[in-house]
C-alpha cells in the first residue's frame, strides 16, 4: 500500500486479492440507532464517568418534570445516588407524575428515538426521545444491570415494576421480570408517579458540572418544583419551591412554512393524508390561510387544487421557493411558556445569595420559522465572590446547560454586551468581573443545540440578538443600582464626615460663646442630615426634584435585599445602612406571597 | 530701714513682673479687642447653627492672586478676596472644625494671660475626635496653617493671640537691646550670638545704645559664624544678623525696626539661587503668604549684595562650586522674574537671566574655596566700598 513497502510485499506475499461485491455485501447490514449510539456514547453526554452520572440524573429529572407539567402536577422529585463501589452508582429518580401505562414502558425506557416530543412542535425539555433510554443503555453496558422502572398510574391501580434490558442490535428492550405491587405502595404518596433506577459506572464529585450544580440551577429555573436529593454520602439536600404556581401549559403548534427545509417539505408531501395541495398547506402548517395557500400555489405555477400525488421534485422545489417569497404572518408565540420575571426572581432569590436581583422576559421572536423567546436574570452583590469573573448559567427550556459554555450563543451574547456601561469592569474579549450571576434562558418549540447531548445553543443571529437585548435591559437596571448604591455610600461617607466634626465644633463654640453645645450639636446634626438627603434626591429630565427618588420602587422586575448589603466602610454609618434597609420592593414582592418568603430561606441541609 | 528696703524691692519686683507681663501680652485693651473678635467668630458659628444653616468663616486668601504690589510704597499688600470656609463641604469640614477649635484655644490662652509657642498650641488642641480614631491634627504644620488663617480672618497678629514661633535667627553687633527688661549687649555675645526672639515688638524689645552704621543680613548660620569669628561687625561697625534660610517674622520685624527706627541700611548676603532671591524679595517687599504684615516688616530699601552669577568669573571661582539648576529651579527663577516688583528692574532681570544661562547656582560658602576669610575680608568690604549691589 505504501510506496517503500511495495517491492518487499511483492516478494513475500502473492498478489493481494480484492473483495468482490458479493463478499462485501455479506458485511453490509443495517446499523441500528442503538448500536450507533452505543459506539458513539460521547455524542449523548456519556463521555466520562463523571459526566455520565450527571447525564443520567439530568435525563431522568428532565423527563420527570416534563411529565408532571403536562399532567398539571406540581413536581415533587426525589433523586438518590447510591454508591455501590468506587466507580459504581445506582441512580434513582422518582416523581409524582401521572405514571406510564404498562405497554409503553418498554418503548420509553428501552428504545432510542422513541418519544412523544420529536414529531411535534411543542416546548418541552426533552425533544429527541434519546435521553433516558441512552442512560439505561449506558448502565447496561457498563454494569450489566438492567433498568428498573416502577410506575403507578392511579391510586386504585397497583404499581408495576419492570426490569428492562436493552437489545442494542434491535433497538428495543426485553423484559427481564415484571411484578405488580399492591395498591398501597408507599413509594408514591400522591397515588401516581414513576421511578426509574439505573445502575451505572460513574464518579461523584461536587463543584462545577456536578449533579449538585445541575440541581441548583434546575431549582432556579423551575421554582415551582421541589427536589429532594440524597447524596452518595447519605446527606439529604432539599430544594424548596419558590412558587406554587404551575407554569401554564405550552401549546403545540404546527410548523411554520418558513421554518421548513426542502427535504422536510418533500417528506411531508409524501406522508400527508390530504389529497389536494391547497388543503395540505393550510392544514399542516401554521399561519397559512386559504388566500396564502392560493398565492403560494400560483407562484409555484400550480393551483391549490392540484393533487398532492402529482407533485414531483420539481413542483416541490417551486413550492419551497414560493413559500420564501410570499408574505406569511410570523408564527404564533402563545406556544412559548416563559419562566416569567416573577418566577425567575424567586428562583434566583432562593438559590443565590446576592443583594440585587433583576430579570427580564423578552417578547417572542422567530428563528428559521421557530418561535422562541429569551429571558435573562441577574443577581449582584451580597455573598457572591467579588474578584472573579462573573458566572453565566445557561438554560434551554428550563434545563441547565453545564457543558461547552464557550460554544453557546448565550455565552457569546454575554461576552458581546458592553458591561462597562453598567458600572461593571470587563477586559477585552473576556467575561466581565464582579459579584454577578447572569442566567440566560431560551424557551422555544425547538431549541437548536449544537449536538445531541444538548450542551450548547447554536449561534443564530436572531437568537443572539434577542439575548443581547435582554442582557442590556437587566444591565441597565444593574447600572442604575450600582450607581445608586455608590451614591448612597458617598452620601453616607459625606454625612459621617460632617457628623464626625460636629461634636468638636459645638463644644468649641460653647466654650467661645456660652451657647449650650447640645443645642448647637442637635441643630447641626439636622442640617447634616438634610444636606445629605438633598444629594440623595434624583432630578428628572427638566432638572426638577423628583419626590420618589427610588427608581425601583414600582419596578416588579427588581428585588433588593437590604440585609445582605454590606455597610459602607466607615464607622458611624449606622444611619445610612438604615436607609438602605428601607429600600423598596424588598417587602412588596414578598409580603403578599407567603411561599416566596419561605422560599427565600433557600436550600436547607438536613 | 532694712525692712523698708525689702518692701520697696519686693514692690519693684512685682511691678517689674507686671511690666514684663504687659510687655509680653500686650495691653489689656488689645487683649479685650482680640477676645471680642474671637467671640464674634464663635457667635457667627452658633447663630448659623441654631438657624440650621451652613456655618462658615471667611478667610482672606493668602495667594499670589490676592496679593498686589503697591508701587509707591514698594511693598506687597493683601487684596480683599476671601475664601469662605464652610462646615458642610466635605473638603472643608475638617479645616472648619480646626478653625473653631484653635479659636477656642486662643481664647483660653488670652483669658489665662499666658503665651504659647505654635507647637504648644498644636498640643493644646490635639486630641482624638470622640467616637473615631481620627486626630484633630495630623501634624503641627496643619495647625500652624490654620493659626495663620485665624490671624488674617480676625485681622489681628500672632502676638495678639499670644502665640509665638520657635526662635530662629541670630544677631551680633554694635548695639545694645533691652529684651523684656533685660539689657543685652550684642557686642559681647561670644560665638553664639543673641537669639532673635519670635516677638520683636517695641513692647518686648527696645533698642539701647547703637554705634552700628548698617546691618548685614546673611542667609544662614554657617556664614554668620564666619563673619562673627572674623569680628566683621567690629571692624566695619555694623550689626550682623542671620535668619536660618527664609527669615521668620521675628527676624524680619527686627530688621524692619533697625531700618526704620535707627535708620540703618540693610544689606543682604544670600545664595545665588531662586531661593536666595526670594529671601531678598521677602525682606524687601514682604511675603505673599503674610502680605497683611508687609507694612510692619518690609524694608523697600534693602540691598542685595550678593552673591551674584557674575561672581563666578569675577572672583575666579573653580568649577567645583557649581550646582546645576534643576527644572524646578528654572521654573521658580522664571516665576520670580515675572513678579511685578522684579519685572521692571533691569539688574534683576539680567541677574536671573544670567543665572539661568549659566545653568548653575552657587552658595555663599563657595567663596571659601578662594580663602577661608575671603568673604569677610575681600568680598563684602569691596562690594560695600564700590556700592556694587543690586536693588
Amino acid at each position: 500500500m505504501e510506496a517503500p513497502n511495495k517491492t518487499a510485499s511483492k516478494k513475500t506475499s502473492p498478489r493481494r486479492q480484492g473483495a468482490t461485491a458479493e463478499e462485501m455485501s455479506d458485511q453490509q447490514r443495517e446499523i441500528s440507532v442503538s448500536e450507533f449510539f452505543a459506539k458513539n456514547r460521547h455524542l449523548l453526554g456519556f463521555d466520562n464517568p463523571r459526566k455520565a452520572l450527571l447525564t443520567a440524573v439530568k435525563e431522568a429529572v428532565d423527563n420527570a418534570l416534563d411529565a408532571c407539567e403536562e399532567a398539571c402536577i406540581l413536581p415533587d422529585i426525589h433523586i438518590e445516588l447510591l454508591q455501590r463501589s468506587e466507580t459504581r452508582f445506582k441512580v434513582t429518580v422518582r416523581d409524582n407524575g401521572p405514571g406510564i401505562v404498562r405497554k409503553q414502558i418498554e418503548n420509553i425506557f428501552g428504545r432510542l428515538l422513541y418519544g412523544s416530543k420529536f414529531h411535534r412542535l411543542k416546548m418541552s425539555r426533552g425533544q429527541q426521545g434519546i435521553g433516558i433510554s441512552a442512560a439505561g443503555m449506558y448502565g447496561l453496558m457498563t454494569t450489566g444491570q438492567p433498568v428498573l422502572i416502577i410506575s403507578k398510574t392511579h391510586k386504585k391501580k397497583p404499581a408495576v415494576e419492570v426490569l428492562l434490558k436493552m437489545d442494542t442490535s434491535k433497538n428495543r428492550a426485553d423484559v427481564v421480570s415484571e411484578t405488580e405491587h399492591p395498591e398501597d405502595d408507599g413509594l408514591f404518596q400522591d397515588g401516581h408517579g414513576t421511578q426509574v433506577s439505573i445502575e451505572l459506572e460513574g464518579r461523584y464529585q461536587t463543584g462545577r458540572q456536578s449533579v449538585d450544580e445541575y440541581l441548583d440551577q434546575t431549582a432556579i429555573a423551575n421554582p415551582h418544583a421541589r427536589f429532594t436529593f440524597v447524596t452518595p454520602t447519605n446527606e439529604t439536600i432539599e430544594f424548596n419551591r419558590g412558587t406554587n404556581e404551575l407554569p401554564p401549559e405550552a401549546k403545540e403548534i404546527l410548523p411554520h412554512p418558513r421554518g421548513i427545509e426542502l427535504g422536510t417539505l418533500i417528506q411531508m408531501i409524501e406522508r400527508t393524508d390530504r389529497s389536494q395541495i391547497g388543503s395540505f398547506l393550510q392544514e399542516e402548517f401554521s399561519r397559512v390561510s386559504s388566500a396564502v395557500a392560493k398565492e403560494i400555489c400560483e407562484r409555484a405555477g400550480i393551483t391549490n387544487r392540484t393533487w398532492v400525488k402529482a407533485i414531483g421534485h420539481k413542483e416541490a422545489e417551486a413550492i419551497y421557493k414560493a413559500i420564501q417569497e410570499v408574505r406569511i404572518t410570523a408564527p404564533q408565540t402563545d406556544c412559548l411558556v416563559p419562566i416569567g420575571t416573577k418566577a425567575l426572581l424567586s428562583g434566583l432569590l432562593k438559590e443565590v445569595k446576592a443583594e440585587f436581583f433583576t430579570a427580564c422576559t423578552r417578547p417572542a421572536d422567530v428563528y428559521r420559522g421557530n418561535p422562541f423567546l429569551i429571558e435573562v436574570g441577574l443577581a449582584f452583590g451580597g455573598e457572591l465572590p467579588k474578584d472573579e469573573l462573573i458566572r453565566v448559567i445557561r438554560f434551554a427550556n428550563r434545563v441547565p446547560l453545564l457543558y461547552q459554555q464557550a460554544a453557546c450563543a448565550s455565552f457569546k451574547a454575554v461576552l458581546e454586551t458592553s458591561w462597562k456601561n453598567y458600572g461593571v469592569s470587563q477586559s477585552r474579549g473576556s467575561l466581565p468581573d464582579g459579584p454577578i450571576v447572569v442566567m440566560v434562558h431560551m424557551a422555544s418549540v425547538w431549541v437548536p443545540f449544537t449536538s445531541e447531548s444538548k450542551e450548547a445553543i447554536a449561534d443564530y443571529d436572531e437568537i443572539r440578538k434577542e439575548m443581547k437585548l435582554a442582557l442590556q435591559e437587566v444591565g441597565r437596571k444593574l447600572g442604575m443600582y450600582v450607581r445608586r448604591r455608590q451614591r448612597m455610600r458617598n452620601e453616607g461617607e459625606r454625612r459621617s464626615i460632617f457628623e464626625r466634626y460636629i461634636g468638636e465644633i459645638s463644644q468649641a463654640t460653647e466654650a467661645i460663646t456660652g451657647t449650650p453645645a447640645q443645642r448647637i450639636y442637635d441643630a447641626l446634626l439636622r442640617v447634616a442630615q438634610r444636606k445629605t438627603e438633598e444629594a440623595d434626591a434624583v432630578l428628572n429630565d427638566e432638572g426638577k426634584r423628583v419626590k420618589d427618588s427610588d427608581p425601583f420602587r414600582k419596578d416588579e422586575s427588581v428585588v433588593i435585599l437590604a440585609a445582605r448589603t454590606p455597610a459602607a466602610p466607615i464607622e458611624d454609618s449606622a444611619s445610612d445602612t438604615e436607609e438602605v434597609t428601607q429600600s423598596p420592593s424588598a417587602g412588596t414582592l414578598f409580603g403578599e406571597d407567603e411561599s416566596l418568603s419561605k422560599a427565600s430561606k433557600g436550600r436547607k441541609k438536613k | 530701714m532694712a525692712k523698708k528696703s525689702i518692701r520697696e524691692e519686693s514692690s519693684t519686683a512685682s511691678e517689674a513682673a507686671r511690666a514684663r507681663e504687659s510687655r509680653m501680652m500686650g495691653s489689656q485693651g488689645t487683649r479685650d479687642k482680640t477676645l471680642a473678635k474671637i467671640g464674634e467668630l464663635g457667635k457667627s458659628v452658633a447663630k448659623s447653627a441654631l438657624a440650621e444653616s451652613d456655618p462658615f468663616v471667611d478667610v482672606p486668601t493668602r495667594t499670589m492672586s490676592n496679593t498686589t504690589y503697591n508701587e509707591t510704597r514698594r511693598l506687597l499688600q493683601m487684596g480683599d478676596a476671601t475664601l469662605r470656609r464652610n462646615l458642610f463641604n466635605t473638603g472643608q469640614a475638617r479645616k472648619f472644625m480646626q478653625t473653631v477649635l484653635l479659636s477656642k484655644g486662643c481664647k483660653d490662652l488670652l483669658e489665662a494671660k499666658k503665651t504659647l509657642s505654635l507647637r504648644g498650641m498644636y498640643y493644646k488642641s490635639l486630641h482624638t475626635i470622640a467616637g473615631t480614631k481620627e486626630k484633630t491634627f495630623d501634624d503641627q504644620e496643619e495647625s500652624d496653617g490654620i493659626l495663620e488663617d485665624i490671624e488674617v480672618a480676625l485681622a489681628t497678629l500672632r502676638e495678639n493671640l499670644h502665640l509665638f514661633a520657635k526662635k530662629r535667627g541670630t544677631m551680633v553687633g554694635n548695639i545694645t537691646v533691652v529684651d523684656n527688661g533685660d539689657p543685652i549687649d550684642c557686642r559681647r555675645m561670644g560665638t553664639g550670638g543673641y537669639a532673635i526672639p519670635s516677638i520683636c515688638e517695641p513692647s518686648v524689645v527696645q533698642f539701647g545704645k547703637c554705634e552700628a552704621k548698617f546691618v548685614l543680613h546673611v542667609e544662614k548660620d554657617t556664614v554668620w559664624s564666619r563673619f562673627n569669628e572674623d569680628r566683621f561687625w567690629e571692624k566695619h561697625n555694623c550689626i550682623l544678623t542671620e535668619g536660618s534660610g527664609q527669615p521668620p517674622r521675628g527676624v524680619r520685624r527686627l530688621l524692619y525696626r533697625l531700618n526704620k527706627e535707627l535708620g540703618l541700611p540693610v544689606y543682604c548676603l544670600l545664595d545665588c539661587d531662586p531661593w536666595g532671591h526670594y529671601i531678598y524679595s521677602v525682606i524687601k517687599q514682604g511675603s505673599i503668604n503674610l502680605a497683611f504684615e508687609s507694612e510692619r516688616m518690609a524694608i523697600p530699601d534693602a540691598k542685595y549684595l550678593g552673591i551674584r552669577s557674575a561672581d563666578f568669573l569675577r572672583c575666579g571661582l573653580s568649577d567645583d562650586v557649581k550646582i546645576a539648576l534643576n527644572d524646578r529651579d528654572i521654573e521658580r527663577a522664571k516665576q520670580i522674574a515675572e513678579y511685578p516688583w522684579f519685572i521692571k528692574k533691569k539688574h534683576w532681570q539680567k541677574e536671573i537671566q544670567l543665572m539661568v544661562k549659566n545653568g548653575f547656582k552657587m552658595e555663599v560658602e563657595s567663596l571659601i574655596t578662594k580663602d577661608i576669610s575671603y568673604v569677610t575680608e575681600v568680598y563684602v568690604p569691596e562690594r560695600m566700598k564700590a556700592k556694587d549691589w543690586i536693588d
